[in-house]
């Protein structure tokens, strides 16, 4: 059987790709490649990552450059034909950025760049990128300092009507509240989607959590569930 | 533009001297152009030539079995650590910088290490850092430190590295002077690495990288004295960092090395274009022909003067192999970086510089640099006073505390001892997915992908042991260092060190970095973990005080297979909770004095180097052989503070203990003594006669002192501490004093 192919965006600055590779593809076993971000070729991945990192320096504003280089308008293609687009942490400012998913990030809360293990809740289990995973509760990394989703109240309800909320920020036993939230976000949100059901942006970044030598393995289970997503298809 | 007149006058404003003036008139058979006087003083700063300390800096043991590259042979020292893998590693201090530009000079030290190791063809997969400030109830204090934590945060979460440890301390000494010493760690194929030197006539001279401005000019001077009221003026010596480009340069940099299209590489630090080209001529006893009009600028009208000493970062020198360049046009190009031939090596010996049609420098490489024209000076030596002074300190006159448990709480809330969360949580510690133990525990440990090892890293000095006792307590730092990597289950490799001094033109203070060095040598021969590095800082003292003599330690070590990771705190109820090591009551320079009696007095405590080798080898064998749950070193604060870091210092499932601690003729002093040589580890009951037969077997003392379990720590069936308050203590103190409302 063909093994599934994730395609890595690589952006310069971007400094999660290497990570993400590893973890799809020597970690989980999955077949993975770089793309280039002055290419335009997507190299028939079955799935995008937007990887982590500080995409053209972050210096404007997160995101904001990354979303026009040549290989976006092939991500934004794929995306609006109905491709699986996972976007990670700066990956996640560039979807918001290129309209993908709707809302903005903004700084911390705190003002300051925050990296420690958070517990997310899985507030839609029956999202591609949830729906094979068996327990509520995940324990994932974040490392950001401009994570603070921020969306007008329309479209805050509209995320909770179409059920676009995947991942919030909880304590350890699933409560949610101002105490759990890192870094300020509107309703403790870690990760949306679109209605379709096929696009997922997160802060919290799960290929740092997939190989059992460090100790958590949470996030292999959001790909894994992505994965078979695909293959039942 | 009119260039000044060279004259006397001129060189002592740039910090040289009249002898050194008159030598560089001799050298040159002529009086030194403003150009190449500019060049030369950088050169001949402290800060480029190790003048005062590299006669001193000969005697540490620079050789060993698994050293690749030594001291000063290279920008860093390369290990060979099995698989086919080496790792590079080193420390630099940034404190000037940082005492007037925090977040910048902090920034830039950082990136200055990054490219240190990047240039020798390895990628940095860890940085560390060791820091120093004032007290945190002084407004500028929690601005430098704030404003320092961020810059290393920015650099290295931007750049791609992760920050995995470290140590932090507050003490009135640094008020005015703070320490910002960077370290960073990186790995390399054996083989696929790089060398500074500019060899084969004719081979093309290309800068890479930034663009060259006006920022940093003279930082290398700046760096060479004491800082005074006059430093705020100083501030556009520092250098400005732009961590994206860094990490642009950090990948096409290790593409043309990997390819082997280069002869040589350097990064430009101090002294900018005027160290590399000099320093990579002088290794390939060659010279260089260089156009200083084909060097990018970020602004018109600079001169050849500024364009020497900028320090603008992000920059690299390359000596490219004869007909690669177009290929190390392209990599640089890939990377949207700038990339220009500027010159070619030659065979004279000489930097010759030509811009705008004149040939505005002609200087002898050699005589440039260190260990070769640069001077080197044996200053005056002169024991101090204070030393007798604060030894001759009568213990027994402190009071015995009302309270212990007050004490206590008082000791395991001071800064010095508490969690640094809140500076680490700001560093991104987990990016290339490596960390397996992060900040917070003895040392950090770091997976080497590919392998089944891991290596382990930390930095470590208890600068008013050395103040107390130069040679005794630097060998306590390194001894310390060492015992740290045994407790993650490593093995010591070898050193990186960041010596921060005072003046050195003062007999009393190089008195002390004389002793500090001597203790050091000793050490460092005896663990045979030889120095493969680092950096002096001289000149740390501001008008309030001089600095505490702070000979930091970098240390990595080797664990030989992951299985043998080990972490400082405690795992299972029920667990047998063992000390290693003896108590003598030592309470010279301790927290417990400091923080509840406002006393640094007294000695540093003793340290027996063979006592402490046979700890170390005891512990990593029985590590080895799977026995140990927890190992924590006992440090500053005491057994206490050791016992009840154990229990708390997993955050998110604190374990409690029972103790019996024996109490030789003082609770007080038992309790919150800093004997060295001593380490918690907790054993599992099934494992408790195999363990006892085997420390009883050693020459390492050992004591049954109790059981982990509960939500307490109780201590002599006498005081109780609640899990929940004491980690409130430890996770929030740092917090609670950062957050004063102004």
């Amino acid at each position: 059987m063909m093994k599934t192919k994730f395609g890595i965006v690589v952006f310069p600055g971007s400094n999660c790709d290497h990570d993400a590779y590893y973890s799809v593809k020597k970690v989980l076993g999955y077949d993975a490649e770089f793309l280039w971000h002055k290419e335009r070729d997507l190299k028939n991945s079955k799935v995008i990552i937007l990887p982590g990192g500080f995409s053209y320096g972050d210096y404007l504003r997160t995101g904001s450059i990354a979303r026009f280089s040549p290989i976006m308008d092939e991500v934004i293609r794929f995306a609006k034909n109905g491709g699986i687009v996972i976007g990670i942490c700066n990956g996640f400012q560039i979807l918001l950025e290129a309209g993908l998913l709707p809302g903005v990030m903004i700084q911390n809360k705190s003002l300051k760049f925050v990296c420690k293990d958070v517990t997310l809740k899985i507030e839609n289990r029956n999202s591609i990128f949830t729906n094979t995973i068996e327990k509520d509760l995940l324990n994932v990394p974040v490392a950001h300092g401009d994570g603070n989703y921020f969306a007008d109240e329309e479209t805050l309800s509209s995320l909770r009507e179409n059920e676009q909320i995947v991942f919030r920020y909880s304590s350890q036993d699933g409560v949610i509240s101002d105490e759990f939230n890192p870094n300020g976000s509107a309703l403790n949100i870690a990760g949306i989607m679109n209605k379709e059901n096929t696009i997922l942006g997160m802060m919290p970044h799960p290929e740092r959590c997939c190989d059992p030598i460090l100790g958590k393995t949470d996030g292999s289970l959001i790909f894994k569930s992505v994965v078979n997503n695909i293959l039942n298809q | 533009m009119n260039e000044p007149v060279v004259n006397l006058e001129l060189a002592l404003e740039h910090g040289l001297t009249e002898d050194e003036f008159s030598r560089i008139n001799e050298i040159l058979g002529r009086v030194p152009n403003y150009t190449e006087l500019g060049v030369f003083s950088v050169m001949w700063s402290e800060h480029c030539s190790y003048k005062n300390s590299i006669a001193l800096l000969k005697t540490l043991p620079r050789e060993g079995k698994k050293l690749l590259v030594g001291a000063g042979e290279e920008n860093a020292g390369l290990v060979d650590i099995g698989d086919g893998l080496a790792v590079a590693f080193k420390i630099e201090s940034h404190n000037h910088p940082s005492a007037v530009e925090p977040y910048q000079g902090a920034a830039t030290g950082v990136g200055g290490i990054l490219r240190d190791i990047f240039t020798m063809g390895a990628r940095p997969i860890a940085a560390l850092n060791s820091l120093r400030f004032g007290s945190l109830d002084d407004p500028r204090t929690r601005f430098l430190f704030e404003g320092v934590v961020k810059g290393i945060g920015d650099y290295g979460n931007c750049f791609g590295v992760p920050t995995v440890g470290g140590e932090i301390y507050f003490d009135k000494s640094y008020k005015g002077n703070p320490l910002v010493n960077a370290m960073a760690v990186g790995i390399v194929k054996v083989g696929e690495t790089a060398t500074a030197t500019a060899e084969g006539v004719g081979s093309p001279v290309m800068i890479v990288g930034s663009s060259t401005g006006r920022d940093g000019i003279h930082g290398a001077t700046f760096a060479s004295e004491e800082i005074s009221e006059k430093s705020e003026a100083k501030r556009p010596s520092v250098q400005v960092g732009d961590p994206f480009t860094e990490k642009l340069l950090l990948e096409a940099s290790l593409e043309i090395i990997k390819n082997d299209w280069i002869i040589g590489i350097q990064d430009m630090g101090a002294a900018g274009i005027s160290c590399s080209t000099s320093e990579m001529s002088a290794k390939g006893k060659s010279g260089m022909d260089i156009n200083l009009n084909k060097v990018p600028l970020r602004e018109k009208g600079m001169t050849a003067y500024e364009i020497m000493l900028s320090e603008s970062q992000e920059r690299m020198l390359v000596v490219a192999k004869p007909g690669c360049e177009e290929k190390i046009i392209e990599t640089f190009d890939k990377w949207d970086l700038h990339c220009e031939t500027i010159g070619k090596v030659t065979s004279d010996g000489i930097i010759k510089l030509k811009y705008d049609g004149e040939v505005k420098a002609e200087l002898p490489a050699d005589d440039l640099v260190l260990g070769g024209g640069a001077p080197v000076y044996y200053r005056e030596t002169k024991f101090p006073d204070y030393i007798n002074e604060l030894r001759d300190f009568n213990f027994n006159s402190i009071k015995e505390p009302i309270s212990i448990e007050d004490a206590f709480e008082k000791v395991f809330s001071s800064p010095n001892i508490v969690s640094k969360k809140w500076v680490y949580e700001q560093y991104d510690s987990m990016v290339r997915t490596n960390t397996i133990v992060g900040p917070g525990c003895d040392s950090s440990v770091i997976y080497l992908k590919g392998t089944n090892k891991a290596l382990a890293a930390n930095t470590d000095c208890n600068a008013r042991y050395v103040y107390l006792n130069p040679k005794e307590g630097t060998k306590i730092a390194v001894a310390e260092s060492a015992r740290n990597i045994v407790c993650s289950g490593g093995e010591p490799l070898a050193i990186t060190n960041c010596l921060n001094f005072g003046n050195p033109y003062k007999p009393e203070v190089y008195w002390v970095f004389k002793e500090a060095i001597e203790g050091m040598g000793e050490a460092c021969r005896f663990f045979d973990t030889p120095v493969t590095g680092g950096n002096v800082s001289f000149y740390n003292e501001s008008p309030d005080a001089a600095v505490y003599p702070t000979p930091v330690i970098g240390m990595v070590g080797l664990i030989e297979n992951i299985d043998h990771v080990t972490t400082s705190y405690f795992k299972n109820e029920d667990d047998l909770i063992y000390v290693l090591g003896d108590d003598f009551e030592e309470l010279g320079g301790s927290e417990y004095l400091n923080v509840c009696n406002n006393i640094v007095s007294g000695d540093a405590p003793k340290i027996n180097l063979q006592t402490e080798k046979e700890l170390q080898s005891f512990l990593l064998s029985s590590i080895q052989k799977g026995m140990i749950k927890s190992a924590h070193d006992i440090s500053e604060g005491g057994i206490l503070t050791a016992l009840a870091e154990c229990c708390i210092i997993n955050e998110n499932n604190p374990i409690g203990a029972d103790v019996n601690i024996p109490i030789k003729s003082r609770e007080d002093f038992s309790l919150f003594s800093e004997s060295q040589s001593r380490v918690v580890v907790s054993v599992a009951k099934e494992d408790k006669e195999k363990f006892e037969k085997a420390a009883g077997e050693s020459s390492t003392p050992f004591y049954f002192i109790g059981k982990t379990g509960g939500s307490s720590l109780k201590v002599n069936e006498k005081f109780e501490f609640a899990l929940n308050k004491l980690a409130a203590l430890y996770y929030n103190s740092i917090a609670e004093k950062m957050n004063v409302e102004i």
